[in-house]
Parts: C-alpha cells; sequence; structure tokens
C-alpha cells in the first residue's frame, strides 16, 4: 500500500485517539477536584478510583496509539 | 526473620501483600481462595514483565548481536531481539484469554449453566411474557455477547498499547543526536516508571473485578 496514505492513517488514528483521551481526562480530573474539594478526607481513596477510571477511559486511545505506531514504523 | 518488627526485604514484601491483600478485599465480594494469590501473581509478574522496559534500548540487542555473531556465526543484522513481552500482543492476549477462561469457569460453576446464559440472553432487556422473552433473546444475545468479547480484548490490548507505544517512544529518542537525548529521554523514563506501576495495577484491578462478576449470584 501507499506510504503516503498510510502515514495519514496513523497520523489520524493518533490525532482522534488522543482528542478522546484529553476530553475525558480533563473532565475526570476536573471531577476529582472538585469531589476532594468537597471532602479532603477522602482523597486517598478518590486519587485510587481516579487512577481506575483514567485507566479504562485511557484504553482505547492507548489501543489506537499502539495500532498508530504499529502502522506509521513496521507497516509504512 | 521475625514476627513483630519486620526489617529490610521482609517488610518490602508484606507491604505488597498487604496492598493486594486491601486491594481485593475492596472490590471482590466473593468466596474464592484463588483471587488473592492470583492478583498478586498477575501484579508483580506484570511490573517486572514491564520493567524491563527500562532498561537502554540497544543494550540488550546488541548483546544478543554479540553473542549471535561470536557463538553462533550468525550475521549480526538477522538477529532480531524484543525483550519486553508485554509489548508483543501475544503475551498480553495470552494473560488475558487466561483471566477470561477463569471467569467463564466460574461463571458457569457459581451460576449454573442455565444462570449463566440467563445472564446473557435475559439481560439488558426483561420481560415477564415467555413469548417475549424468546423474542429479544437475539437483541440480548448480541449485546452481552459484545460486552462479553469486549473484556478481554480491551483488558489485552490496553496494556499492549501502552507498553508498545513506551518503547516506540524510547527507540525514537534514541535515534536523536546525543548531545539532546538527554534533554527528552529523562522525562519520558520518569514518567515511564509510573506507567509501568500503573498499568499492572489497572490489569490487577480489572482481574479481581472480572472474578467479581463472575461470583456474582443475585442481580
Amino acid at each position: 500500500m501507499e506510504t503516503s496514505i498510510l502515514f495519514l492513517a496513523g497520523s489520524i488514528l493518533m490525532g482522534l485517539g488522543a482528542l478522546g483521551a484529553a476530553v475525558g481526562i480533563g473532565i475526570l480530573g476536573a471531577r476529582f477536584i472538585e469531589g476532594v474539594a468537597r471532602q479532603p478526607e477522602l482523597m486517598g481513596m478518590l486519587r485510587t478510583q481516579m487512577f481506575i477510571v483514567m485507566g479504562l477511559v485511557d484504553a482505547v486511545p492507548m489501543i489506537a496509539v499502539g495500532i498508530s505506531m504499529y502502522i506509521l514504523f513496521a507497516v509504512a | 526473620m521475625t514476627v513483630e518488627t519486620p526489617r529490610g526485604m521482609q517488610n518490602f514484601i508484606e507491604s505488597i501483600i498487604e496492598f493486594i491483600d486491601e486491594n481485593v478485599r475492596g472490590s471482590f465480594n466473593g468466596k474464592n481462595p484463588l483471587v488473592a494469590p492470583l492478583a498478586l501473581t498477575v501484579f508483580i509478574w506484570i511490573t517486572l514483565m514491564n520493567t524491563m522496559d527500562l532498561v537502554p534500548v540497544d543494550w540488550l540487542p546488541s548483546l544478543a548481536q554479540y553473542i549471535g555473531a561470536n557463538f553462533f556465526g550468525v550475521d549480526p543484522h538477522h538477529v532480531y531481539f524484543k525483550v519486553v513481552p508485554t509489548t508483543d500482543p501475544n503475551a498480553t492476549f495470552g494473560l488475558s484469554i487466561g483471566v477470561f477462561i477463569l471467569m467463564v469457569y466460574y461463571s458457569i460453576k457459581n451460576k449454573g449453566i442455565g444462570g449463566f446464559t440467563a445472564e446473557l440472553t435475559l439481560h439488558p432487556f426483561e420481560s415477564k411474557n415467555p413469548i417475549l422473552k424468546v423474542l429479544l433473546i437475539p437483541a440480548n444475545f448480541f449485546l452481552e455477547f459484545v460486552s462479553l468479547i469486549a473484556k478481554p480484548v480491551s483488558h489485552s490490548l490496553r496494556l499492549f498499547g501502552n507498553m508498545y507505544a513506551g518503547e516506540m517512544i524510547f527507540i525514537l529518542i534514541a535515534l536523536l543526536p546525543f548531545w539532546i537525548q538527554w534533554t527528552l529521554s529523562l522525562p519520558w523514563a520518569i514518567f515511564h516508571i509510573l506507567i509501568v506501576l500503573l498499568q499492572a495495577f489497572i490489569f490487577m484491578t480489572l482481574v479481581i473485578v472480572y472474578m467479581d462478576m463472575a461470583h456474582d449470584k443475585g442481580h
């Protein structure tokens, strides 16, 4: 397949994934800070939960990054 | 080695065991002596596999090429050596398919094969009328099947994507000139330490959550 269109595909894949991940984690972080502002004694527990949900929100964008790296360097 | 005042290595191991114990107690509400050792194994194994990514990216392949050239008479350019197992989707799929098999096995063991298929075919569209139940089975099964298969696929590809992208960025930074490399590789290595532990922790948490879903009898 043409290298130029493969580069374009890999970049679009990574870019859209980054967009989704950034918006999602931004909202998640905002709710975390809000929650800690309401109840500072829950900060440790909320931080753990935030990292867990961050892993889930980040999953599909990370899959997109993995596939896009593969396309950009191993295929094109 | 003492029970009252642990020191050094014993203290370190005990703190890891307590960490896993706390996490399993928080998320797992069933009764199964397999889950906590499984969580411990998965966490330590994935952490150790991921930490191999922090070894400088061309040391081990160069060593492999040297050994290949001098002890086996192979052309060094043909020696291919990638040391981090979790950058290979085979390894991560192996882990997640194993967890998936355990999940299906414990689901069938705890809910019976009737209960397991009822969970797949009678949710989320429910009804009291038996004829309507049968009519809704294809729609329910399609939704629940996709949700069931998405679990091991996303479980493994999350770990694979994170580790593959991390290793790729290490390789790209290593291709820069030596006088600029340190400004990028140091922050990325520090960030990667966080990612290594975080991805192992997320994998372990999801293993515990999937086991909990398999043991959950009352809906």
